[in-house]
């Protein structure tokens, strides 16, 4: 016996269902994926002016160097000569276009740890210490010169 | 180093915490409990075993009620609830991770649903006729307004249904190799790289759904005071023993390969072995979760018992097998983890308690499917004796 048309009708039903599911996958996906996705690649392209249009906050080396070239020089000869001024300092876009703004100075306790925490991982030459043993809460820069870093 | 992970030798720091917990075991588990069940049900269907026929629509709602968990670890995994439809609805091909949302939808919408509907449509009509209430109007929506149920619609109903099935097989063999693809495909881990992967997970699977499903038929007959179709659980028993063989028979190989590759991570993933995984991998996974089952079945195969002996063979073999593949999970998740790229150390997982990913998520997660199971059934009742007559 064939299959009839009216048989069938129940399945055209399903296959309507089937569409409307499809229709409310690629409403609700278009709502969800960002207008300006994949204008230039696997990412929101509107993400480049957004990320343009924020303050900037850091000054840079150079301007750091227009009036601290002292300490530009006392750096030179030592390991940290290549580390920059706002590694340490935080950004300092500020500081610069109104030198009355005075910043923080940084906890040498807290901050020479990121580097020099002794950790297996890390290459045996690179200078790192156990701080809790080594300095016991004591400032680093009590006995380090954070811009030349001898003792 | 850090005492508190336990972590031992040299790690890299990244390494130290387990970033993938025990919801990222479970979704293995889950999504292979799911294509196991589905296989199991279309032997029936496709390859005419028409002893399996109890358990076919047990192991059809069984499929469900764990597909529809299968995402809830990786959301729970994830955070961010704000977040959580874009997984479906944003899928793309760039990565193995962002396919999930077309092989999921796929396959629950396009398969299991589907070949549910089909499958119940004249139970459903003859359901929104007799039931009142809140009940009958999901039956009523169920039928999508045809009372169609002549012999012409049955027959077509029979004949898209076996189509569906036919589709099914490969996605359900799709959907778990996917999962299996996800680790076999990071270079960078040698205990997951190996095109080995989506194979073991696919046959591990059919391992444990096809025991999950004979479990659940027994528990299910003895709760409600039926006998036993002892023929069904036999053919069961039988094809459950033939999809361990294979699957032993491909892990033993990749492990064979492995040692004989002995590449310059095989030291490493061998004391790892003899140590942190001992217990779940040696003893969990292979002597009590493989090996302990299949000479379980075997011997049930080459002597005969009493059925009553023979069905509670079948019964500690199921849940053995439940246990080790669960525990092949867990070595294959947790233990590519616990190793370092160095080759040189190894931390340790620590399992949190009342946590987002701890291990009491972990049990509500692996309750929602049975609870969401009743609820099927009762819906849809599985039993031959309530399948609508003709």
């Amino acid at each position: 016996m064939r299959i009839t048309f009216r048989d069938a009708a129940h399945l055209i039903r399903l296959v309507v269902v089937v569409l409307i599911a499809i229709a409310a996958f690629a409403g609700l996906r278009s709502l969800m994926v960002p207008e300006t996705f994949g204008q230039y690649g696997h990412y929101r392209g509107a993400a480049l002016e957004e990320n343009r249009q924020r303050a900037v906050s850091f000054a840079g080396r150079q301007a750091c160097a227009e009036c601290h070239d002292a300490v530009v020089e006392a750096k030179k000869p030592g390991k940290h000569a290549n580390v920059g001024c706002e590694a340490c300092h935080g950004p300092q876009a500020k500081h610069a276009e109104d030198p009355s703004l005075k910043p923080v100075k940084p906890d040498s306790a807290t901050l020479c740890a990121r580097c020099h925490e002794k950790n297996s991982a890390k290459p045996r030459g690179f200078p790192q210490v156990a701080a809790k043993e080594h300095n016991a809460g004591m400032a680093c820069a009590d006995c380090h010169q954070p811009h030349q870093p001898k003792i | 180093m850090q005492a508190a992970h336990g972590v031992e030798g040299f790690l890299y720091p990244n390494e130290v915490e387990l970033q993938w917990s025990i919801l990222i075991v479970l979704y293995p588990y889950i999504t292979g409990l799911v294509a196991g069940a589905f296989i199991l049900a279309s032997l029936e269907r496709v390859f005419k075993v028409e002893a399996v026929k109890p358990t076919y629509r047990l192991a059809l709602l069984t499929a469900l009620a764990f597909l529809l968990v299968a995402p809830l670890p990786l959301q729970l995994h994830l955070g961010h609830p704000e977040r959580s439809l874009e997984m479906y609805l944003t899928p793309h091909r760039s990565s193995a991770m962002a396919m999930f949302g077309f092989v999921y939808l796929w396959y629950l919408m396009v398969v299991l649903l589907l070949e549910i509907w089909l499958d119940y449509r004249k139970d459903i009509v003859q359901l929104s006729k007799t039931t009142r209430g809140p009940v009958g109007w999901i039956y009523k929506a169920l039928t999508l307004g045809s009372s169609n149920v002549s012999e012409g619609a049955l027959r077509a109903d029979d004949r898209i249904g076996y189509i569906v099935t036919v589709i099914g097989i490969p996605s359900a063999f799709l959907l778990h190799g996917y999962v299996g693809f996800i680790f076999g495909s990071i270079k960078a881990n040698p205990w997951w790289s190996t095109p080995l992967m989506p194979i073991v997970f696919l046959f591990s699977a059919m391992v444990s759904g096809i025991a999950a499903v004979m479990i659940l038929y027994m528990v299910s007959t003895w709760m409600r005071k039926k006998p036993l179709d002892t023929r069904c659980v036999d053919t069961i028993a039988k094809y459950l023993f033939y999809a361990f063989v294979i699957d032993f028979s491909l892990e033993m190989l990749d492990l064979i390969h492995r040692i004989y590759e002995a590449d310059e991570s095989f030291h490493t993933l061998d004391f790892m072995v003899q140590t942190r995984l001992y217990m779940s991998q040696v003893v969990l996974q292979i002597m009590l979760g493989t090996v302990a089952p299949l000479a379980v079945l075997a011997a049930t195969q080459l002597w005969t018992f009493t059925e009553a002996v023979r069905q509670r063979l079948y019964f500690a073999s199921g849940v053995l097998t439940l246990i080790g593949i669960f525990a092949m999970r867990w070595n294959v998740v947790i233990g590519g983890q616990l190793f370092s790229k160095s080759f040189l150390g190894y931390t340790s997982y620590k399992m949190e308690f009342a946590h987002r990913e701890g291990l009491l998520a972990a049990i509500a997660l692996m309750i929602l499917p049975f609870l969401l199971l009743w609820g099927l059934v009762k819906l849809l009742p599985p039993w031959p004796e309530n399948e609508a007559k003709a």
